[in-house]
């Protein structure tokens, strides 16, 4: 129901992600969900806490596994793989979708280092001052912090520690960038610029972010699944209703849930 | 103020509220200053402790001066009285405790904090080698005495009959040494150094781990990586006071340390440190010596002071460095 009315080609799909079904023990978290996100877009999850938004986002990188009771069953496919694969290493797969999370969490080390994290995990070979300034000018905080490299990471403001997340996160090129409410725990106008950033990222990068914010989901992301929660069977199972380009599905929902939920009828 | 809240009770009859009365204030004013009396007693009893052991040690410290630190012989008899063998054996025994200890504390908190284990499991070895630290020091110096010393004395012997050039193995050990007394030293210390990292280790936010992970780090990549270098400063000040304990601890080393005035870096020769030396001199000092010992207690007093505040000073940092966030 949702591909079919995109005008992209599915030739586009990044990531082409089928959810069965999440538990999180006996807990069926989420259902039934496909969510395909698209190359150099930014796909914006958005619904009611306890959706599952963060629960497929985070499914998508593999974070999950850290969690000992999660169990996946569907696929989730990225370059020609299964994610969920017996042969494929949950650790390679979060070095190659890079996620940046709800709280701002740099290392407690220098803000050179923070940012050279992955490239030395990954025994990069090259040019490791260029390629660390080219990550923080991407991440719009070169200009800050070029003459402060080597003060702590900690040292920095709410909105520039998230962008130098950021920077630790694209410093190493991953074509997908995963973002958890990136901008929940910053003020407006460190979210404005974040927000910006994400929409000058999408030329080189595939960006999902969840997000809370219905305003947000309209600013940045091209396009908008929206998930909610079936308490039908006594549980909290969260499910994908809709999922389309952020204009249609803001303007011209086809669901009745989705119409309730966008003017505010439930949150 | 009171007065026109106590009008308005005569006033309104539903109110409960009432001002504290004037013995609710006292009884307060008296604890407040009972407690800050009590906190100020315990500084006033350092410095008293120090004033006395100074006082008495005075006429030997005039008398000997700076010698007393470098020179090499104990000879009561003749009036000799230097102490370097026993400041070398000091930080020797403690520095290898310390590098031992240190070790597998670290190990162990890395161990008992990163999920290695199920969460009951983990709880019982904590409580375990937390029990390490109320074992006597007497029972560790009878332990070092008959289990530990014919224990290691083969693999020592062996270890100086093929690499007696190399200088930690230049002697043979006959019996109480340098080498079990640092051993036996290092289980004391290992409790502290295990339960402080543990608590740094802990501290860390879990954000911070999920960090490492979505960066794609291999478990012990993120240990050695991320958690081991966030929590190095905790860790650090836990080392500190290990040693700190270290350089004070006398029984068990009085027993296994051979009370030997030698100055040597073999791992097997008999030893002394600061501790030994006046737990076993005292009771048969004359007057004089009484005030020598007391001069080498205000060395080691100074010692160890040091190095706990330093490493007091070091864990508070890292608690308010860590808490900034």
């Amino acid at each position: 129901m949702t591909s079919a009315q995109t005008t992209t080609t599915t030739d586009d799909v990044v990531i082409d992600c089928k959810v069965d079904k999440i538990f999180y023990g006996d807990f069926l978290a989420v259902r039934d969900s496909k969510v395909p996100i698209y190359k150099n877009k930014i796909t914006g999850f958005i619904g009611p806490s306890g959706c599952g938004k963060s629960t497929v986002l985070k499914s998508i990188n593999r974070m999950n596994d850290l969690v000992r009771i999660f169990r996946f069953e569907g696929n989730i496919h990225f370059e020609g793989q299964d994610l969920y694969g017996a042969t494929v290493d949950p650790v390679s797969v979060r070095r190659n979708i890079g996620m940046v999370f709800q709280q701002p969490n740099p290392f407690s080390m220098s803000i050179y280092e923070n940012v050279a994290f992955g490239l030395r995990l990954n025994r990069y070979k090259g040019n490791y001052d260029a390629r660390v300034e080219e990550a923080l000018r991407g991440a719009a905080l070169w200009k800050e912090v070029k003459d402060k490299l080597q003060n702590n990471g900690m040292s920095l403001s709410g909105g520039q520690q998230q962008r130098l997340c950021i920077a630790r996160a694209i410093a190493t090129k991953p074509p997908v960038l995963l973002m958890d409410e990136p901008c929940s725990a910053l003020d407006p106008i460190a979210t404005r610029q974040v927000e910006e950033l994400m929409i000058g990222l999408k030329s080189e990068y595939t960006v999902v972010i969840v997000t809370h914010n219905m305003q947000q989901a309209q600013r940045v992301a091209d396009k908008t699944a929206f998930f909610s929660v079936d308490i039908s069977k006594g549980g909290r199972t969260g499910y994908l209703v809709e999922m389309n380009d952020t204009g249609k599905l803001f303007e011209n929902p086809k669901e009745q849930l989705t119409r309730e939920y966008l003017s505010g009828e439930f949150s | 103020m009171s007065s026109s809240l106590s009008n308005q009770q005569q006033q309104n009859n539903d109110q409960i509220a009432v001002p504290p009365t004037p013995r609710d204030i006292l009884l307060d004013r008296i604890f407040r200053s009972l407690t800050t009396s009590f906190a100020w007693l315990t500084l006033l009893l350092i410095v008293y402790i120090v004033w006395e052991i100074g006082g008495t040690a005075l006429p030997a410290i005039k008398e000997i001066g700076f010698g007393f630190l470098t020179g090499t012989t104990w000879n009561p008899n003749q009036g000799e009285f230097g102490i370097l063998p026993q400041i070398w054996g000091t930080f020797y025994s403690s520095l290898l405790a310390l590098f031992l200890g240190g070790f597998f504390g670290v190990a162990i908190a890395v161990f008992l904090t990163q999920d290695f284990l199920p969460h009951k499991i983990q709880i019982v070895l904590k409580s375990i080698i937390e029990l390490l630290a109320a074992i006597p020091s007497v029972v560790y110096g009878l332990w070092g005495i008959f289990v530990l010393i014919p224990l290691i004395r083969p693999v020592a012997n062996w270890l100086h009959a093929t690499l007696g050039w190399v200088p930690f193995f230049s002697t043979s050990l006959s019996g109480p040494g340098m080498f079990p007394a640092a051993l036996v030293l290092s289980i004391m210390i290992l409790p502290t150094v295990a339960a402080i990292s543990q608590d740094a280790l802990s501290a860390i936010p879990s954000k911070i781990k999920e960090a490492a992970y979505g960066m794609g780090t291999t478990r012990w990549e993120a240990i050695l990586k991320v958690l081991l270098p966030t929590a190095s400063r905790g860790i650090f000040g836990g080392l500190v006071l290990g040693f700190g304990r270290a350089l004070g601890e006398t029984m068990a080393l009085a027993m296994l340390v051979g009370n030997s005035n030698q100055l040597s870096l073999s791992l097997f020769s008999p030893a002394d440190t600061l501790a030994a030396l006046l737990a076993l001199n005292f009771p048969e000092a004359s007057e004089y010596e009484t005030q020598v010992l007391m001069f080498a207690a205000v060395v080691l007093l100074f010692i160890t002071l040091a190095v706990n505040i330093v490493g007091e000073i070091i864990i508070s940092y890292s608690e308010r460095s860590g808490g900034k966030k």
